[in-house]
């Protein structure tokens, strides 16, 4: 059973790791075009969270989030199909990598407005509330978002109204450029939460075994108390911030030493020291993966463009 | 039987309120303060802090709030004090309710109702009297509705309710306390349709909001003008327009906005693609000065089109 899950776990940080690369390939043979924003790097904090959740349950997310999108349950293909702006996209291409939308898994995207998403979710958690429904609602932004001013409305407001969501602050330390200690006067982030009373955490983003455990006693005092919760996970994010960015902000050896705490490398050689990993498995696993994100990409290939004369549909509900 | 554009707009808001659950209000003291302009004095009292919530001075939040309760099944009616400070909740508006329905391929949408209040002419000076229902109707996927009667203001929430799309809702503070006769059943005619208020065939007078008991003031004795009132902003109901245009050969526009990138320009652009031939004289604009709106009694009466110049101008374009 641990075995199992473990290796889930680990399936899952490969294959948002695997589309990723392929993402950065096929924006090079300009199959990919716009912004694209990899999440290489940060996969255990996805798959962590993820792997807590329901399909009922209510995701906002940002502009770096095809990893987020994929462990909901959208299909690679229709991700894919998105980023290619195809029709078979979940959004029928008309958001792409940036507005990744899935209604029926939940997935409200894709918001590429830094820290928009955050007031959002709290509406939909709200609305859960409300109709009794049973989700959870999880909102995840990075940390530049906590400098915007909305991202403090939000949580303030989640608190007074005693609104159970869960915020989950990715710091991989850069915005763009701006390392957030040239940018916030206050480097511990859930001092921030907790000036509007919100509980928080810092978790080791990098370690899906805490990222997971700090996850699910919030999911779980979220629960018990009907109230939010706010998670710091500490990550990096490998590549640099989109297609366009030279890195100029940042040193080589800084990226190596994160580099040496890869959550993929961390789950394999734990699961390697724990006899749960066995090398043939590896091998089937990556196999099985290469194999999906190639049926995903021949999908995107041959989907269509939605029609010209389709432009000025769903602006409205009865098309003015 | 009487009635005023306030008591309009909260029989409008009590309705909805009895009517579905999922319906709740959210803004700046509606609640324990009454609404700033009384609008919704006693719901507190009557519908609990579950539907009626007084929300902190974070208005682009709280619009968030209102945008995510909408994409999860709720109905919010999010009120905006005024719509001086709308734009601080412009992004939520602009970059996410107007856009959630074309992005995401017709998958989710967002049924929210913005109410708030415009306009000028009570000498609160630059920051508070601004009338910028125009600018909004630059932007696809919301809809711009501006109540001129109380009638208008009675019926516009229900049909704004009834819409799966974001809308927004133009009250004049100027029309609160104006009393009109209505029947004991609102009449409920669409806001998608320009109504004439008045019928004439020499001038198409094109106003709303506001400025439309100002115009029919200065017409009153006239049976040459037209006036049309829009009611609603964005979609604009073109065909009325034009039908009277192509009756009357001169066009007249009254918007209390400012002339420059406007919706005076946009109406009087779209006469010009599809009326140009049947123009017997240019169209003509009165619109707001173009200078913040000054706090002094004078100054602020000569910003704002009043009804002697209204008239003023009928008679030089009718002479
Ligand atoms: C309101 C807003 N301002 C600026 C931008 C441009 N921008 C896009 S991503 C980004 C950095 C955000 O950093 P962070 O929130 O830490 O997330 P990360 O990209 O590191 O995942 C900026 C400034 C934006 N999209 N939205």
């Amino acid at each position: 059973m641990e075995e199992a899950k473990t290796l889930k776990l680990l399936h899952d940080m490969m294959r948002v790791r695997r589309m990723e690369e392929l993402c950065a390939e096929l924006y090079t043979q300009e199959k990919i075009r716009g912004f694209l924003h990899l999440y290489i790097g940060e996969e255990a904090v996805v798959t962590g969270v993820m792997s807590l959740l329901q399909p009922q349950d209510n995701i906002m997310a940002t502009y770096r989030e095809h990893g987020h999108a994929l462990l909901k349950g959208i299909p690679a293909k229709s991700i894919m199909a998105e980023m290619f702006g195809k029709i078979d996209g979940c959004s029928k291409g008309r958001g792409g990598s940036m507005h990744l939308i899935s209604a029926p898994h939940r997935f409200f995207g894709g918001n590429a407005i830094v820290a928009a998403g955050i007031p959002q979710a709290v509406g939909l958690a709200l609305a859960s509330k409300k109709l009794k429904e049973d989700r959870q609602t999880v909102c995840f932004f990075g940390e530049g978002a906590v400098a915007e001013g909305v991202f403090h409305e939000a949580l303030n407001m989640a608190e007074l109204w005693k609104i159970p969501v869960l915020f989950c602050c990715e710091n991989n330390y850069y915005a763009m450029g701006t390392a957030l200690a040239r940018s916030q006067a206050q480097l511990n982030l859930p001092k921030k939460a907790e000036a509007h009373n919100v509980t928080a955490q810092s978790v080791d983003g990098m370690n899906v075994f805490e990222v997971i455990e700090k996850t699910r006693a919030a999911l779980d005092f979220i629960t018990r108390e009907g109230r939010p919760y706010f998670l710091e996970f500490r990550t990096y994010r490998f590549r640099p911030h989109s297609m366009f960015d030279p890195e100029l902000y940042r040193s080589k050896d800084e990226v190596l030493k994160w580099k040496e705490k890869d959550p993929i490398n961390f789950l394999i050689e734990h699961m390697k020291k724990n006899d749960l990993l066995p090398p043939e498995k590896l091998d089937a696993l990556e196999k099985k993966i290469e194999a999906e994100m190639q049926e995903a990409i021949r999908f995107a290939e041959m989907s269509e463009l939605e029609p010209l004369e389709d432009l000025g549909k769903y602006l409205y509900e009865n098309d003015l | 039987m009487k009635m005023t554009y306030r008591e309009a707009l909260r029989e409008g808001l009590k309705n909805a309120l009895e009517k579905d659950s999922r319906i709740f209000l959210m803004g700046e003291d509606i609640g324990a303060y009454g609404g700033t302009y009384a609008v919704t004095k006693d719901f507190l009292k009557l519908y609990g802090s579950e539907r009626i919530f007084d929300a902190p001075l974070s208005e682009n939040g709280f619009t968030g709030i209102g945008i995510g309760a909408a994409l999860g099944g709720l109905r919010p009616v999010v009120e905006v004090m005024t719509v001086n400070f709308a734009f601080l909740a412009l992004d939520q508006i602009v970059n996410s309710a107007a856009v959630y329905r074309h992005m995401s391929g017709g998958q989710v949408s967002v049924p929210l109702v913005i109410r708030t209040t415009t306009g000028g002419g009570r000498q609160v000076a630059a920051q508070h009297s601004n009338s910028f229902e125009g600018w909004l109707t630059h932007i696809p996927g919301i809809k711009i509705l501006a109540p001129a009667t109380v009638e208008d203001a009675r019926s516009f929430l229900h049909f704004a309710l009834e819409d799966n799309d974001p809308v927004m809702i133009f009250e004049h503070a100027l029309l609160l306390n104006r009393s009109e006769e209505v029947s004991e059943k609102p009449a409920m005619i669409s806001p998608y349709k320009a109504l004439v208020r008045k019928s004439g065939d020499k001038l198409t007078l094109i106003t709303y909001g506001g400025m439309l008991q100002r115009c029919l003031e200065a017409t009153e004795a006239s049976s040459d003008v037209e006036v049309i009132d829009l009611r609603s902003l964005r979609p604009l109901d073109t065909e009325t327009i034009f039908s009277s245009v192509r009756k009357t050969h001169r066009v007249l526009i009254v918007d209390e906005g400012w002339k420059s990138g406007s919706l005076s320009a946009e109406i009087s652009a779209r006469i010009m693609e599809s009326c140009f031939y049947d123009l017997d004289a240019p169209v003509q604009r009165l619109c707001r000065r173009e200078v913040p709106i000054p706090y002094a009694r004078h100054l602020e009466l000569a910003a704002i089109p009043q009804t002697s110049e209204i008239s003023a101008k009928i008679k030089e374009m009718l002479s």
